[in-house]
């Protein structure tokens, strides 16, 4: 069990050219014990790269790196995290329970194998090779591989790709668990309803720099915050110069609207079309937000 | 670091050490390079089945009826010499490429796995099917062939074969470092076949035109037969100049291979 809390990893002002391209421009990010970090960002962003930094599998040119209080470099430092990459594919020749067994040897303190089992759902797969399973299978021993050495941070990329709706949920709920016990994930993703469900705070990477920092509400709220919808004879053109309104458009019948506020757009609404119907407010997602951040860098 | 040796686990519980044995981890890293190679029909069919059956074909089916015991052991030790090259340059130049591109080694990097465990690994696996394919060819040789040897003799042909495939290792360990997964069973072919014929293996320098038999000692697969022949009491020179050549050439493919892969990844 991981009591102490605070920092688990940091990157502090990283830079990481290969030849003429800067993958990581002064990228400045913290990991916290006890809780899930979501580095977003399109393809290309840098999150590989600064996943790799971490890891200590390259250097950066500039900057520094801190793993658990150590180099990353170091056996020991390693020993206490757990580690899942999308891009690692697993020998196709060996059974699960050979994987399993050899990964756990690496670690001072692994998990006994009927929690290791627990964690990824995997009791049915271990006397069968990693090869004939199916990509959601493999996703889920990858999962168990990461978390089999009681990680004190836990890298998980993509990890509940492929995974139907069952898996995610249990891969979700040990993600969680460990949490509570004190563990810091580093989760890196595309999808963007995964990193809402998990991710307490929330990185997003544009062109190797960190554009937004912060709890996933103070990320939501640098996107646009309403979004406006209802069936009306007011034109847009009318409305996108009002207060608040960043864009507006017809959307067959319905008028959308964004706007950081919704009361007073409503109300004006009403006011000029009082037959107005069909009318739902909610309030901008994660993904939003994060296409807007990368909209307004690009 | 502490380290202790624990016994190997066969049991399917993962224990719960309190420590890291390098021991353990380095006989589950051979134990799953093996096996890995094993289940792979593409490699251990060819690698561990064509020394016998061209033994079998060249060295006692289409040998002369009445050749004389001196032709066997011949045989034996070049054919082994053959065999122990194998193992080497396909075990670790393709397992090293695929392992690259697929992400495996970064994977390794990440993990806690102790530095140079993953090649001690490969290097296990590679003397063990080395010394594989040199038993079978020796009892061939008993049975078949009805080679006479003495038991020194065939100890110093089997450690000669774990110990003769560590030049092959670092050749194939430096191919790996320069082609894609895809591509390396085909390099490695066009290192391996040419090597096979060019430096005396598979056949005789005298045979072959003058300017071939001058630059047979640049390939490592002529100072292993020139080794193994000695082993059986038929060598033609000193054997110390070849192991010395077979060291070195070990030690550079490593260290070149290791200054790539730290490199390139």
């Amino acid at each position: 069990m991981i009591t102490d809390s605070g920092t688990a990893a940091t990157l502090d002002g990283v830079v990481k050219r290969y030849g003429s391209t800067t993958a990581l421009d002064g990228v400045g990010l913290r990991i916290e014990r006890g809780r899930v970090t979501a580095l977003l960002g399109a393809n290309g962003a840098g999150k590989s790269t600064s996943v790799a930094v971490l890891l200590g599998l390259t250097r950066p040119d500039a900057g520094s790196v801190s793993l658990l209080g150590s180099s990353p470099q170091l056996l020991a430092t390693r020993r206490r995290i757990g580690v899942m990459l999308q891009s690692a594919a697993l020998p196709d020749t060996l059974r699960v329970r050979e994987l399993l067994r050899l990964t756990a040897s690496y670690y001072p303190n692994p998990k006994p194998i009927a929690e290791v089992v627990r964690s990824g759902g995997i009791g049915e797969l271990l006397g069968r090779l990693y090869g004939k399973l199916s990509g959601g299978q493999q996703r889920r021993v990858q999962f168990a591989l990461a978390v089999c050495g009681r990680p004190e941070l836990l890298f998980l990329d993509e990890p509940t790709t492929g995974l139907d709706i069952e898996a995610r949920e249990m891969v979700w709920s040990v993600i969680r668990a460990l949490v509570a016990q004190g563990c810091a994930v580093l989760l890196t993703t595309h999808y963007l309803e995964e990193a809402e469900a998990l991710a307490h705070r929330v990185a997003v990477l544009v062109r190797g720099r960190i554009v937004a920092d912060g709890t996933l509400d103070e990320v939501r709220a640098q996107g646009v915050r309403r979004r406006i919808s209802c069936i009306t004879r007011v034109p847009p053109e009318h409305t996108r110069s009002w207060p608040g309104v960043s864009a507006a458009r017809r959307q067959q019948e319905r008028l959308e609207i964004e706007a950081t506020v919704a009361e007073p757009v409503v109300r004006r609404l009403l006011d000029l079309d009082p037959d107005l119907s069909g009318l739902e407010v909610r309030r901008a997602g994660l993904a939003e937000a994060f296409i807007q951040l990368t909209r307004e860098v690009a | 670091m502490t380290v202790t040796t624990q016994p190997i686990e066969t049991a399917s519980a993962i224990p719960s050490a309190t420590r890291v044995s390098l021991t353990r981890i380095l006989v589950l890293e051979a134990h799953a390079e093996c096996m890995r190679l094993m289940r792979t029909p593409a490699f251990s069919l060819p690698v561990i089945g064509f020394p016998p059956l061209f033994y079998v074909l060249f060295g006692l089916v289409l040998a002369p009826a009445h050749a004389s015991s001196t032709v066997g052991q011949v045989m034996l030790a070049t054919f082994i010499a053959f065999g122990v090259m194998a193992p080497g340059l396909f075990g670790l130049g393709v397992t090293l490429a695929i392992d690259r591109d697929r992400g495996l080694l970064t994977l390794k990097r990440a993990l806690p796995m102790p530095p140079g465990a993953y090649l001690l690994a490969k290097l296990v696996m590679a003397m063990l099917f080395a010394a594989t394919i040199s038993l079978v060819l020796m009892l061939l040789a008993i049975t078949l062939g009805h080679v006479v040897l003495g038991l020194f003799e065939y100890g110093a042909l089997l450690a000669l074969s774990m110990l003769g495939v560590l030049p092959f290792c670092g050749l194939g360990l430096l191919v790996g470092t320069f082609v894609k997964g895809q591509a390396a069973p085909a390099v490695i072919n066009l290192v391996y076949l040419p090597m096979s014929f060019l430096s005396g293996v598979l056949l005789p320098l005298s045979i072959l035109p003058h300017i071939v038999a001058q630059l047979a000692p640049l390939w490592p697969a002529y100072h292993l037969v020139q080794l193994a022949l000695a082993a059986v009491g038929r060598g033609h020179s000193a054997t110390g100049p070849h192991l010395l050549v077979l060291a070195g050439m070990t030690g550079l493919f490593f260290g070149i291979a290791r200054s790539r892969l730290q490199t390139h990844g």
